[in-house]
Formats: structure tokens, C-alpha cells, sequence
């Protein structure tokens, strides 16, 4: 498989079979081809001046061709490093015939440098270059991409490397940046157009009849019938998990298909540092290796108490740093599943170029419960329990015991249950932090531990359903991993590696409610969209708040603040580790601390991107009294 | 289909008039953003204040962070007592106010004859659509067809009709209906107000029912229920159930007093795109008292099965 980019000028001029090839050589993300090629070096634009050119460039993947917006001519865009205290100089020149943006995903920087058209700033004209310039205050791997119109989908991202002043906690011989993406040949437009006319447009695994008669085998002829009456009662799909599938999308690793295969080359023995960053448009994605452990040492960039996991999810913007002890001379399968099952996205680690190694099989598409609908209050009595039943029951129970539907009822140790399942120990080398105590001190730290009940307020036509009883599930794996005998990072798995200087209480709270209308793909906040809303959400400068999100979806949502970190509430007391983007979980209630240290206006959003554009965003306005 | 030409200047006033009603109700049909100008000289932006909660160890952020901007807000000001930047001559962040224009072809189809002295070939179809945002809309149906148990001959409508999202699933639509029917080779016409309700009700079924007045205060309805049924993903089993009653007799248009008919279909089709979808089907079709009595006066057949080829297309 050849790299894939191809720039129309450069195809237009060069007509020849070699002139043709030195044009794919020139134009594909140099990290990619080096990797591809000769292990090591990952090219990284770095220095004082950065330059960036945005433009419109012909993106060619498996044979065929597309029109794609991209960085310096590649997807993604070149890899930025700069060290921690520089002051970085950014120009990016709009070369399309629309305005453009870059904004620098998970920085903390002057509001006017944060780059959202509308909100920090008008946005970059054609023709017009803008010079981002900002101290660079953090390290970890982090991105940038494009804030305007559908821009980010359509090949503007990429990588963001920051390294620090300190000596990092952790050590490695080798380091690759893994970037996932999704691509459609479909423009963005088409994608969200179709959405909004049939919101199961690209879902290709609903239940059909074979399935039904396949439950009536297993579950029997009345707990099935039952079963699917109670979806179709309530208007709602258990095999909902991803708006944009792999019906469309190619699922890129570095910009490469999974044909492509895209190759981080290593010496046995050595330690690598694998920098995950979901850069996808609408694709969660489940990364494992088979035959590796990963030790996950950075989340969002920043430093964790390092936890060894088979498997961990990651929503679009979240970012991963993983670091992997390949000993055997032979090649590895960087497997990344998306959530739905639709299709993955491949590469390989291997000694040397050219090897690959078995592709896992896809699992089975997973099924929405009851409890992703925040039906707490239902009676189990009348619900069939066998495992696999076909989206009824609580996958989480069965074999493991796990348990969260039960809480509001069955009042013991909980907690216990959510932190050591059966089967999974405890991870290895996790020191006990001070300040989280025993189990049951733990559990009160988490807010939202304890089911909520949803207000009588139901946010209006714009929101389809309503989780009746909303709760924390930073515990949990996530839909279609909860059976795994893998070790599966869990939210509650992360601890900064130091505490961070501000440790107030939250003084306040805001709470926010996730809303949105699958059938006519309508996405808020509080079931108003950005329009709709006007206002902005006020913080109070250098006050700590608690903000705390309510999803009333049957969906996940990656949220992204700009400007601020959230401080995960997740029960890690002093250790509260801070992210850019938040995933929350169908009915979950998940709460964050932010101290408000930077005033302007910045975007708050759901970082699904066809979300986002419908109206899935709010600005923040940080400002005194 | 000799009759169906209603005149074109009523349609057209039609329209405008529900365009006009959408824009009154504080909806902007066309959401494209105005270039912003970008007269504004190069302004020097100093950061918004210094921040004493980060740990001190940056100081660069409070002066360092200087833009040299060929495009940029000219209202910026320093200081964090000014208010923020207004981004009125900015674009908006995100365009979720877009309209769009839907059309569905849920029922295009011919319909052999099915031998008997009464059997014609025949073709029916039934399009809807909108266009508008996600809670004002703009919505037009037709329904058309020829020789059914219900109508003898030809018999087209059309509906204009405002749409809003009230209820969580629902529309409420009002407008106006024209109907016209041939019969034995005449044309009548005459137009309705509608007030309907269309959405999903419980367990998956497209819901849409609709309440006539016609001009001379003659009172009918129409409720149709339609689901679909997966037998794999792409061949998909429609049944659909329509009923026409009525408050008043209205011999001329075949309608008697009370339920009119009932019709049944299902309608067996393969998606080779989510937009496109040919099928076969079968309708069940019959008409009751008063009506079934028209029907036959007029030569048509008050109780009949058919079967159908067509398509299901969407855009």
C-alpha cells in the first residue's frame, strides 16, 4: 500500500508513473512515511516560527479520490513540537475560498489566540495569514485543528507535541505519535443533510428479523417479543451507538487505511511511547495490541499514575500516551475498534518495515440497556436476566457481578464493585493515595455516586428522552466492554501523578443537562441549541465550580472546555486527574471542577463534530463579579 | 390526470403566504454569514489581565502574547473591565440554524389490472415533505390516485401546510388542501383548511392524521399509520394502514357520511440506497355505506385488492 496523498497540482503537472510517485513521497505526513519506512524519526515542524498553509488539496485512499482541506498538504498535518516556557509563533495562511481557523486543541493561551471564528476571534480570510502567538505554559500531547464550518472533517488536524522542562516520570527509547481519524467520501454537509432527513441513516446493524428469531431461540418466544416491544414503545434503538459508521467511513491510523497499514518500527526490548490521539470527526474508538500491556502514563496530556491496562477507549479530542515493552522480535496489530463494531482502524508495530500480524476479529455489536436509559426505578422482576439477552438486561451484572442498577436498592459496598471487579485485580503499582480512604469515603467523593432523578423539566420537543435516574459510571468500561476479561482503563483509573495547587471545594455548581432528538438529530445543551441559548455560561473569575453534566442522551458525549482544565471528579481526592475533554456516558452523571483562571469567552462543545454543528455548544464567558 | 392543474398563481400564493408565516414566527430562511469586514487596521492585542491562580512560574502570558493581525476584531479593547470582545461582525461558531428541503416519495407505484370487467390498470402515489429547521417547517404532500375504493376516477390533492415541533415526536400542521377529482370525465375541485398532527407514536409507527373543513364547512379526517419491519438490513417489510372518514355527505366528491374506508397495505422493499428503494406490494382497499353506495353509482369497485410495483425514494 502506497502512502495515500496526492496534491492536484502535483498530479496535474506530473503525469509519469515517477513523477507520480515522488509526488506521494513528498506529500504524505512525514511521520508516516518515516515510520513507515525507517524506524525513528517522526519529522516534527519545531523553532520559534511556525508556518501552516491551509488549502484544498486531492486526497486519494484505496484507489480512490476526494477533494480534502489539509495542513502543509498532508492528513493529518504535520506534527508540531515545541518545548514547554518557548514562546511559540504560529503563521497560518488561508489558501481556500473560505475563511479557515486553527485552533490549538487543550492549550491554555489568551482567549484571541484560541482560534473558534465567531468566539475568539472573525477567523482567518482567504488569503490572509494570522499569526497565532502564545507562551507555551504546559507539556504532553496534545492537537490542532481546525475550528471553522466542517473544516476538522475534511483533513484539517494534527498532531501537537509539547515537550516539558522537567525530566518526564517515565522513561522510553522510542516514541510514535498514532493519530485516529474517520474519513468519508461524503463531504461533511451530505453527512449531516442525511441525518437530519433519516437519523438511522448510517446504522446498518439494527435488529432485523434474523436477529429476532435467533433471541427467540435464547431467550424464548414472550421475554423476546417483550424485548422488542419495549424498544419499539419507546421509540428508541438499542443499537444505536454511532451516528456515522463504517457504512461510510475509513478509518485512518496516520492518515492510513487499514490496507495501508500504517508501521511504527522498534527494536526488541525497547520501551515505546505510543501518542494516542482520537482526532475523529463522530468514532470512539476501543485501542488494544494484542500481546501487549500498555501502560498508560498521560491522559489529555497530562501526567498519570500509571496504570497497565489490555484495553482502553478513547472519545474524539481525548488523547493517550501509552507506553508498550515489545520483547519478541515479531510484529504487533495496534487494533483500534470503533465502539459501534462497524470497522477499526489498523497499524502495526514490527521490527521492520513490511511485517504485519494478525488482525483480531471484530466483536459483536453491542446493545443499549435499560440502564443507558436511566430507567433505575424499573423493576428488575419483569425484565428476562440471561446474559446477551438482546439489550435488556445489565451486561455489567451478569458474570461479574458488577453492579449499578441496583444501587438505589441493594445499598452495600457498591462502590467495591465498581473498583474491583472480579477477575480484574488491581492494578499493579498504584500506589494508595492519600486523601482517598477507604471504599466508602471514596464513593462519597464522586458526585453523583447515588442515582439523581431527573427534574420534572424535560428540556422541551429538542430532547427525545429523558434519564429518568442519572448517576456516575466513571467506574464502568463502557457499552460493549463490560463483559471483556480484559483490563480495561476506567475513568476512575486515572490519578494525577501530583496533586494540582488548587484543591478548593467547587463553591458553586452549574448543571448541565446533554439533550438531543435522534430521529430529527437535533443536539443541545439544556434543549437549547447555540442559537437558541444566546446567553453565555457565566463563571466568575478565580472562583472553583463544579460543573456537572446531566446526559439525558442514550448516547456518549466527549465535551471539550477551551481555555480551562476540568478536574475529573472521579473520587481521587487531592489526585483529581484534569482533562480537555470529557467523555460522559448514556444517563451518567458526571461532574468536573474547573477553576476559573482565564478570563474571556471561550467554546465549550460536544466534540462530535456533527453534534457540535447542530447546535451541541455553548461559550463560556469567565469574567469578574 | 387530465384534472389536476389547480391554478399555479394559487399554489404560488400558497407559498408565500407560508413563507411569510414561517418568517413572522422570527425564523431567518437563509443562514449564510455576511463576510465580515475587515477593514480594521492591525491591531496590537494585549492578553485580556494576568493570571494569579497558575502558578507563577509563566509570567509571559500577561504581556508576551502580541497578534499581528491582518484580520482580527477591531472592537478589542485592553483591560478586563471592558466588556468582551462583541463578535457582531464575526461569523457565527457554529451554523445549526441551517434549513433544508426534504422530499419523500413513500408510495410511487403502478398498479396492473386485475382482470375482471371492473379491472384497470392504475398508479398511486403519496409524497410529502419540508422544508425548513428543526422546528418550523414548511411542509407539502400530495396524494394521487385513480380508481380506488374509496374515490372513483382520478383523484389528486395537494397540502401547504405550516409545521411545528410542539410535542416531543409530534408536528402540528395547518393549512390549506385543494382536492380536485375527475368523474365521468368532469373536473370538480374545491379546498379544504387542514389542522393535522404527524410524528412517531409509541411502538415505531409513522403517525399522520388530519382534520378537512372544506369551503362549504364539510368536515372529514384521515388518520394513516405506517411501520416498518426489518427482515434484513435492507429489505424492509412497509405496512401501512390509512382510513378516511367523514361528518357530512359530500356526493360529489364520493364521500358519504361516517368511516368512508379502510385500506391496508404492506409493501415489500429493498433499499439499494437509503434514498432509493423499489418494491412490490399488495393493498387491501375498501369502502363503507354511504360511500361504497357512490362508488358503485360511479362504476368504480367499493372492495378491492390490489397489487403494486413501485418505488420509495427520498432527497
Amino acid at each position: 500500500m502506497k502512502p495515500n496523498l496526492i496534491s492536484r497540482r502535483l498530479l496535474l503537472k506530473r503525469t509519469g508513473a515517477l513523477g507520480l510517485l515522488a509526488a506521494v513521497e513528498r506529500l504524505v505526513p512525514a511521520y508516516a512515511l518515516t515510520s513507515a519506512t525507517n524506524a525513528g524519526s517522526q519529522t516534527p515542524l519545531s523553532g520559534e516560527i511556525i508556518d501552516l498553509t491551509i488549502s484544498e488539496q486531492l486526497f486519494r485512499l484505496d484507489g480512490r479520490t476526494a477533494p480534502a482541506v489539509t495542513i502543509n498538504g498532508t492528513i493529518p498535518g504535520p506534527v508540531i513540537r515545541l518545548q514547554e516556557g518557548q514562546q511559540a509563533t504560529l503563521r497560518v495562511t488561508n489558501r481556500l475560498e473560505e475563511s479557515t481557523s486553527i485552533h490549538w486543541h487543550g492549550l491554555l493561551l489568551p482567549p484571541n489566540m484560541d482560534g473558534v471564528p465567531g468566539v475568539s476571534f472573525a477567523g482567518i480570510e482567504p488569503g490572509a495569514t494570522f499569526t497565532y502567538t502564545y507562551p507555551v505554559r504546559q507539556s504532553g500531547t496534545y492537537w490542532y485543528h481546525s475550528h471553522s464550518g466542517m473544516q476538522e472533517q475534511s483533513g484539517v488536524y494534527g498532531p501537537m507535541i509539547i515537550d516539558p522542562i522537567k525530566p518526564e516520570p517515565f522513561r522510553y527509547e522510542r516514541e510514535y505519535v498514532v493519530m485516529l481519524s474517520d474519513w468519508s467520501f461524503e463531504s461533511p454537509e451530505v453527512l449531516l443533510s442525511n441525518l437530519k432527513k433519516q437519523g438511522s441513516y448510517y446504522n446498518f446493524q439494527k435488529r432485523a428479523a434474523g436477529e429476532f428469531f435467533t433471541d427467540v431461540r435464547r431467550m424464548g418466544f414472550w421475554p423476546a417479543i417483550q424485548n422488542y416491544l419495549m424498544w419499539d414503545q419507546m421509540r428508541m434503538d438499542p443499537t444505536d451507538f454511532a451516528d456515522v459508521t463504517g457504512y461510510t467511513y475509513t478509518y485512518l491510523m496516520n492518515g492510513l487505511s487499514p490496507a495501508g497499514n500504517w508501521t511504527g518500527v522498534f527494536r526488541p526490548g525497547e520501551r515505546v511511547r505510543l501518542r494516542f490521539i482520537d482526532a475523529a470527526a463522530m468514532t470512539f474508538y476501543d485501542v488494544r495490541i494484542p500481546g501487549l500491556k500498555m501502560t498508560v502514563v498521560q491522559v489529555d496530556g497530562q501526567n498519570v499514575q500509571p496504570v497497565v491496562v489490555d484495553e482502553f477507549r478513547m472519545g474524539p479530542a481525548e488523547t493517550y500516551d501509552v507506553i508498550v515493552k515489545p520483547v519478541e522480535d515479531r510484529a504487533y496489530t495496534i487494533f483500534a475498534e470503533t465502539m459501534d463494531r462497524s470497522g477499526y482502524a489498523r497499524g502495526t508495530l514490527a521490527t521492520r518495515a513490511g511485517m504485519s500480524a494478525e488482525i483480531p476479529e471484530r466483536r459483536p455489536r453491542p446493545l443499549r440497556t435499560m440502564e443507558d436509559m436511566g430507567m433505575e426505578g424499573m423493576d428488575m422482576g419483569n425484565m428476562p436476566k440471561t446474559s446477551h439477552d438482546g439489550g435488556m438486561t445489565m451486561p455489567g451484572m451478569e458474570p461479574s457481578g458488577d453492579i449499578q442498577k441496583m444501587e438505589p436498592f441493594d445499598d452495600h459496598s457498591s462502590a467495591e464493585h465498581r473498583q474491583h471487579r472480579p477477575g480484574i485485580p488491581p492494578t499493579p503499582g498504584m500506589p494508595d493515595m492519600p486523601g482517598m480512604g477507604t471504599v466508602d469515603q471514596r464513593r462519597s467523593t464522586i458526585p453523583g455516586a447515588e442515582p439523581v432523578k431527573h427534574s420534572p423539566d424535560d428540556h422541551g420537543p429538542g430532547n427525545q428522552t429523558v434519564a429518568e435516574y442519572s448517576q456516575n459510571r466513571m467506574g464502568e468500561a463502557g457499552r460493549g466492554l463490560e463483559d471483556s476479561d480484559r483490563r480495561v482503563l476506567l475513568y476512575t483509573d486515572l490519578k494525577s501523578l501530583a496533586p494540582y495547587p488548587d484543591q478548593r471545594e467547587p463553591e458553586r455548581e452549574i448543571e448541565l443537562h446533554l439533550t438531543g432528538q435522534m430521529t430529527r438529530y437535533m443536539w443541545s445543551f439544556d434543549g437549547k441549541t447555540y442559537s437558541e441559548a444566546r446567553e453565555p455560561i457565566h463563571f466568575r473569575y478565580g472562583e472553583r465550580l463544579r460543573l456537572t453534566f446531566v446526559n439525558d442522551t442514550m448516547m456518549e458525549h466527549p465535551l471539550h472546555l477551551h481555555g480551562m482544565w476540568m478536574h475529573l471528579e472521579n473520587g481521587a481526592g487531592a489526585y483529581l486527574p484534569r482533562k480537555h475533554t470529557v467523555v460522559a456516558k448514556p444517563a451518567e452523571r458526571l461532574s468536573v471542577a474547573v477553576t476559573a483562571d482565564a478570563p474571556g469567552r471561550w467554546a465549550f462543545h460536544c466534540h462530535l463534530l456533527l453534534h457540535m454543528e447542530a447546535g451541541m455548544f455553548r461559550v463560556v464567558e469567565v469574567s469578574e463579579q | 390526470m387530465n384534472g389536476t392543474g389547480f391554478p399555479a398563481r394559487f399554489s404560488a400564493s400558497l407559498l408565500a403566504a407560508a413563507l411569510g408565516f414561517l418568517l413572522g414566527d422570527g425564523i431567518v430562511v437563509t443562514v449564510i454569514a455576511a463576510p465580515p469586514s475587515i477593514e480594521s487596521p492591525m491591531t496590537p492585542i494585549k492578553s485580556m489581565v494576568t493570571d494569579p491562580i497558575a502558578s507563577g512560574k509563566v509570567s509571559a502570558g500577561s504581556t508576551a502574547s502580541k497578534a499581528s493581525v491582518t484580520v482580527g476584531p477591531s472592537a478589542m479593547q485592553e483591560g478586563r473591565q471592558s466588556k468582551f470582545p462583541s463578535p457582531g461582525d464575526w461569523p457565527a461558531p457554529v451554523n445549526d440554524q441551517e434549513h433544508r428541503l426534504f422530499t419523500l416519495v413513500d408510495v410511487l407505484e403502478y398498479r396492473p389490472s386485475t382482470g375482471g370487467s371492473q379491472g384497470q390498470e392504475d398508479y398511486r402515489w403519496d409524497v410529502e415533505g419540508w422544508y425548513g429547521g428543526d422546528y418550523n417547517r414548511l411542509w407539502f404532500k400530495s396524494e394521487g390516485q385513480k380508481d380506488t375504493a374509496f374515490k372513483a376516477d382520478y383523484d389528486v390533492d395537494f397540502q401547504l401546510l405550516y409545521g411545528r415541533f410542539i410535542q416531543k415526536h409530534y408536528d402540528f400542521q395547518i393549512g390549506p388542501r385543494v382536492e380536485t377529482q375527475t368523474f365521468r370525465g368532469r373536473n370538480v375541485t374545491r379546498g379544504l383548511g387542514v389542522i393535522g398532527i404527524e410524528g412517531l407514536v409509541p411502538y415505531n409507527y409513522e403517525f399522520e392524521s388530519a382534520l378537512f373543513i372544506d369551503q362549504n364547512g364539510a368536515v372529514s379526517a384521515r388518520l394513516s399509520l405506517t411501520k416498518d419491519l426489518l427482515l434484513t438490513q435492507r429489505l424492509i417489510l412497509q405496512t401501512r394502514f390509512e382510513t378516511n372518514a367523514a361528518v357530512q355527505r359530500v356526493e360529489k366528491f364520493t364521500t358519504g357520511s361516517g368511516l368512508n374506508n379502510l385500506e391496508f397495505g404492506v409493501r415489500l422493499r429493498y433499499e439499494i440506497r437509503r434514498e432509493f428503494a423499489p418494491y412490490v406490494g399488495i393493498s387491501l382497499d375498501r369502502s363503507f355505506g354511504e360511500t361504497a353506495t357512490f362508488v358503485s353509482q360511479e362504476g368504480g369497485n367499493p372492495s378491492q385488492i390490489r397489487f403494486a410495483v413501485g418505488v420509495r425514494a427520498w432527497f
